[in-house]
Formats: C-alpha cells, structure tokens, sequence
C-alpha cells in the first residue's frame, strides 16, 4: 500500500512539476506552451551525450542548457507573438515544439537511446515496513522541495512579487513599473530549471530518451494544468498530483482488460472537467475574459 | 469582365444574377486548379501520380478541417482521428472475409461475413465519423480558445488509445492489412473536387455566415440571435464527414492501417497547411495544401538527391532535413504572416477578395 503511494506522489510530483512549468509562462503570458515537450527532452539528451562524464556536471550543463534554449525560443518565436489571441499561440508553440523535435530526430536519429543519470539511487530502503525504491523517494523528496522553493521565490522575493502582480493583470503591472520582458524571461528560466529538473528524474525512471520523450509527459501536464485552473500555480501543482494519483490508482486497481485504456479514462476526465468548470477546479484570478 | 461595360438600361435582375454568378468565382477557379493538377499529373508515370494523390487526400482532409476550423476559428485538433474512424470503419466494411477471418477473429459474425463495395464502405465511413461528431461535439462545441484546443486534442488521443487497443476489431498496434486498394489519381482528385464543392456551397449559407459573424465576435453574434452552439455543430459534423472521407482514401490508398498514422504528426501537417494558406478562406486551404504538398515533395527529392540537368552539381540533403525545413516554414509563416499566405481571402478573377 505504501509502496503504491509512493508510486503514486513520485509520478503525480513529476507531472506537477511539469505542469507548474507550464502554469508559470501560461499565467504571465497567456500561452499555452506545447514546445515545454522539448524543454524537458532537450535536456535528457544533453545528459545522453553527457552519459560518460561526472554526473554533477552532466546535470548541471543539461540545466544550463535547458534555460538557454527555453530563452532562445522565448526571443525568437513569443516575443514576436506576445499579446497576439492564445490560439494562434498555441499553434506557434506546436510548431515550436514540432520543429526541435525533428531537429532532434536529425541530429540523433529516432531511436531510444539508453540514459541513466542517477544509476547511485538503483537500490531500494524498508520504510514503514515496505520496500520502496530510492529513486522514486528521492523524486518525491525533489519534488517536495523544489514546490517549497518555488513558493517561496513567488512570495518573498522582488521578482516573485512582480511575477505575481503580472498574471494577476499585465498590463496594470506593467504600468506600475514591471518590466514585461524581464518578468517573462524569468518565467522561461524557472520552467526551463523545472524541466530539466524532470528530465533528470524522468529519465532515471525510464532509462532511455528518444524525440518523443517529453511529449508524453507534458501532454498528460497539460490536461493537469487545464483541471487545476489555467493560469493558477497552486491549482496547477495540485492538478498534477491529482493526474498522476488518479493515473496510478487506476493503474493498479482497473481490471486487466481496461488497463490499456487507463489515458484514454484520464481524457475523458479532463474533457468532463471543462464542461463543468470551464475555468478549471480552481479558477485563477483575473483570467475571466472581458467583454 | 467588370462591371463598368454593362448598359444603364441593365435590370436589377441581371444586376443581381452577374453578383450571384461572381460568388461562384473563387469555387471555379480552384475547381479547374485541382481538375488541372489531375489532369497534368495523370501524364506522367505512376510514381508521380500516386504522391499526387496522396496530396489530394490531403486536400480533402485540409478542407474538412477548414470547414470546422476556418469558418468558426476555434481551434480543431481532432480531425485526424475523425480520419481515423471513416478509415477503419470503411476497411471493416470492404476487406474480403478471408481476410479479415486471418487479422481480425473476434468480429461479429455478420460483419465478418460481410463485404460491402467501395462506395457503400466509403460513405458509411464518412457517416460514422459525423455520427460521431455529432455525439461528442454536442458538449464542447460551447468551448472555444485554449478549452477548445484542449478538448479536441483529448478526444484525439482517447480515438488513438481506443483504436490502439481495441485489438479485436481495429488490430491494436499491429497493422490492419489488406485492404482493397483501389484510390486512383481520378477519384481521389474527384473526391477532392466534391469536398471543395461541399465546402464552399456550405461557407454560402445561412447557417455558415453566422457561424462566421460568431468568429468575429462571439458575444455581439450571440446578442444577435446567433446559436452559436448549433452553427459550429453543424460546422463541425460536415467537416468530420469529410475528414472521415479522406481517411478512407487514405487507408485505401496505402492497403494498410496502423494507429500511427492517424496521431500527432499527420495533425501537425494538416494545420500547417491551413494555417500557411490562410486558414480563413477556401482559397487558403487549397494553396495551403499545394504549396506544402510541393515543398516537401522538392525536399523529399533533394534528400534522395537529384542531379540540376543544366548544371553539373548532384545536390544531396542530409535525410530528415526536410522535416525540420517543414516545421521551420510553419513558423515562420504564424511569425511573419499569422493570416498566412493568401491572408484569408478568396481568389476571384480580380485578384484576392476580402
């Protein structure tokens, strides 16, 4: 039982961390960011090409790296598009995320390639008399703080404040002397550290990376941060680990002829959601369109 | 050809038939575009025109998703899976009982014995798949922008899991084989001239014009006695049925089904292709199509390799490249020109039409 728990938080602390990635660009700037897929794959591939050398330094340039190309495609692809519907930017960052997704396929070729960042944690300890699998304690015991820290860099500092004050009303914030480009480039930068945060954890999971490796995760991000409320952080990170509880749970306790089609019942989960509360569980502040 | 030369003694009547004339403009001119790719294409060997075809097939595809998409400007990533289910629907219907007995053993009994002909199945293919946007777009035809886009890029991966796992009468992961392949240059390129003709006697209506008045403006559209909801229903349904037609020319055309086929990559292609044309008009679905269709056949050639006859240079691209070059294109096009090429307007003898 605790080890399903762990299970449960370990996947569901992933999938918030992605979705806060995701919640933090959406609430300063109203794009839905797909192109997030390869925030969290370009890493894991940094760490592949990296496989050979010290592990702290493999983390570390992949982080660097993430934070780079999450600034490169903020200047060369949103900026442009900043204020423009979100629709239309939604389909730009598809083609974003498309577009590095085959220069990844070109560089690398489409095959999995076999990554193990965190071979250290491979064993297992006894806790409350169950075995539980290191790696997924410590993706947890990551996930727990990384959601601790962001917090409170929301609260306490300058730029959480001025992160703040822009998803509540742009333009109002920018008026009272928020620089626009500023506030958003810091966005980019915490959600390019969280993902490659998960691709480091989600890596050591799975062992391997391949072109698809972010999307599969981001996806299933996506439709967490839509349930918690587009736009609200804490309806995001509380959107993912609902995601990834529900997802385990059904997992283990569906029966064996439904389990293939356990995402296909997330999806439909997510689509009743927004019938109901089009807005989300929890609706964020300041999003409800004017007239 | 204006009307500058007509008499002052014209009638209103004549006045009214010239306009009503000039409204079919754009439908004539991109009828004869396609009708001449066909019948220029139909010279050359079967190489050629079988990656003709396969353009026309997205022609149709690009059309439906126009019909949904361009007309109510709500964001639409599902009709690939309506592709999906006219596709399977229609190989279920046609393949030889033989045939389905060695893949598929646990059908019904009747539609295993079953083998309807090519038109029956291709209908049927295309009704199953409104039926089915009938059903699921009666709820979320009340969301538009990111919900929307949400919404409908779900029911794609429900259709993807559904179908991929439903081993027992789509195959699952495996691929369905052996269905009759018989999609040619002619009915493919015919079929793509009934989807346009569809479409743009349908962007003529009634029902279409409010429909596109609530694209404009949702709110002043709906003070206006628009049902916003039933107008994109409508809008919706038409354009999963010819999606669900361009599935089964697909499935058709290539004799064999995987799941693969029907997810993000094809999706990605076809709004390319609209949102490059201009995904706003006819006119930009259609250019969409052939200048994406040409573009990644040159690219597809270039990474081959191919020898300029007049020069003495054997070009060669690295593989893989063509794909990058591809999504690069859409980006660019949404950065520069976010109404795309032909900026949602219609072509008319004049030149482009707001």
């Amino acid at each position: 039982m605790i080890a399903v728990l762990v299970d449960a938080f370990s996947v569901g602390g992933l999938y918030a961390l992605t979705a806060l990635g995701i919640g933090l660009i959406f609430s300063v700037m109203r794009l839905a960011n797909f192109a997030h897929a390869e925030f969290v794959t370009v890493p894991a591939y940094a760490l592949f090409v990296l496989s050979g050398h010290p592990v702290i330094m493999a983390i570390a340039s992949s982080v660097l790296i993430a934070v780079m190309l999450a600034l490169a495609t903020e200047r060369i692809a949103f900026r442009p598009l900043r204020g423009i519907d979100p629709a239309t930017m939604l389909i730009a960052s598809f083609a974003v995320s498309m577009f590095l997704q085959r220069l990844l396929v070109f560089a690398f070729d489409s095959r999995i390639k076999p990554v193990d960042p965190l071979a250290v944690l491979a064993g297992s300890v006894r806790l409350f008399g169950a075995q539980i699998n290191l790696l997924k304690l410590t993706t947890m015991v990551t996930c727990l703080v990384l959601l601790v820290a962001l917090t409170v860099f929301l609260k306490y500092t300058r730029f959480g404040l001025e992160m703040r004050a822009a998803a509540e009303d742009f333009t109002m914030s920018r008026l009272l002397g928020v620089r626009a480009n500023r506030v958003i480039a810091t966005a980019f930068v915490l959600s390019a550290l969280l993902a490659a945060v998960v691709a480091v954890l989600f890596s050591a999971q799975t062992g391997f990376v391949h072109p698809r490796f972010g999307l599969q995760i981001v996806i299933i991000a996506f439709v967490a941060t839509v349930i918690g409320g587009l736009g609200n952080l804490v309806g995001a990170a509380v959107g993912g680990f609902l995601v990834g509880v529900v997802s385990t749970l059904l997992q283990s306790f569906l029966p064996p002829d439904l389990r293939p089609f356990r995402e296909a019942f997330l999806f439909f989960i997510v689509i009743l959601v927004l019938l109901f509360r089009p807005q989300g569980l929890f609706p964020a502040r300041g999003l409800k369109e004017r007239i | 050809m204006t009307r500058q030369d007509t008499s002052a003694n014209e009638t209103t009547w004549q006045l009214m038939s010239w306009e009503r004339l000039e409204r079919l403009v754009p439908l004539l001119i991109l009828v004869a575009v396609v009708a001449g790719i066909m019948l220029l294409a139909s010279q050359f060997g079967i190489v050629q025109q079988r990656r003709v075809t396969l353009g026309f097939i997205s022609l149709i595809s690009v059309v439906g998703l126009y019909v949904f998409m361009g007309n109510s400007g709500v964001l639409n990533f599902s009709s690939v899976g309506f592709m999906a289910i006219g596709a399977y629907v229609s190989a279920l219907l046609t393949m030889r009982p033989q045939v389905k007995a060695t893949f598929l053993r646990d059908l019904p009994d009747w539609l295993a014995a079953a083998q309807f002909d090519p038109i029956t199945g291709a209908l049927a293919g295309g009704a199953a798949a409104a039926l089915v946007a009938l059903v699921v777009g009666l709820p979320i035809m009340r969301l538009s922008g990111i919900g929307a886009g949400i919404a409908t890029l779900s029911i794609l991966i429900i259709f993807y899991i559904v179908l991929g796992n439903w081993t027992g009468v789509t195959g699952g992961q495996r691929s369905l084989m052996g269905l009759p392949t018989y999609v040619t240059i002619w009915n493919a390129g015919l079929a793509a001239i009934g989807a346009i003709v569809l479409a743009f006697v349908y962007q003529e209506s009634r029902s279409c014009l409010a429909l596109r008045a609530s694209r404009e403006d949702e709110v002043a559209a709906r003070s206006a006695g628009v049902r916003v909801v039933r107008e994109r229903l409508t809008a919706f349904v038409l354009g999963a049925f010819i999606c669900g037609i361009a599935g089964v020319f697909y499935g058709h055309f290539l004799g064999t089904l995987r799941v693969e086929n029907f997810y993000l990559d094809p999706t990605f292609l076809y709004i390319t292709m609209l949102v490059v044309g201009g995904m706003r008009s006819l006119t930009g679905a259609v250019v969409g199509v052939i200048v994406i269709s040409t573009l990644a056949e040159l690219l597809r050639l270039l990474e081959i390799g191919g020898r300029l006859p007049a020069l003495d240079v054997t070009l060669k691209a690295p593989a893989g490249l063509g794909d990058v070059v591809l999504a690069a294109l859409m980006l660019g096009i949404i950065l520069f020109r976010p109404q795309g090429i032909t900026g949602g307007r219609e072509i008319t003898l004049r030149g482009m039409r707001g």
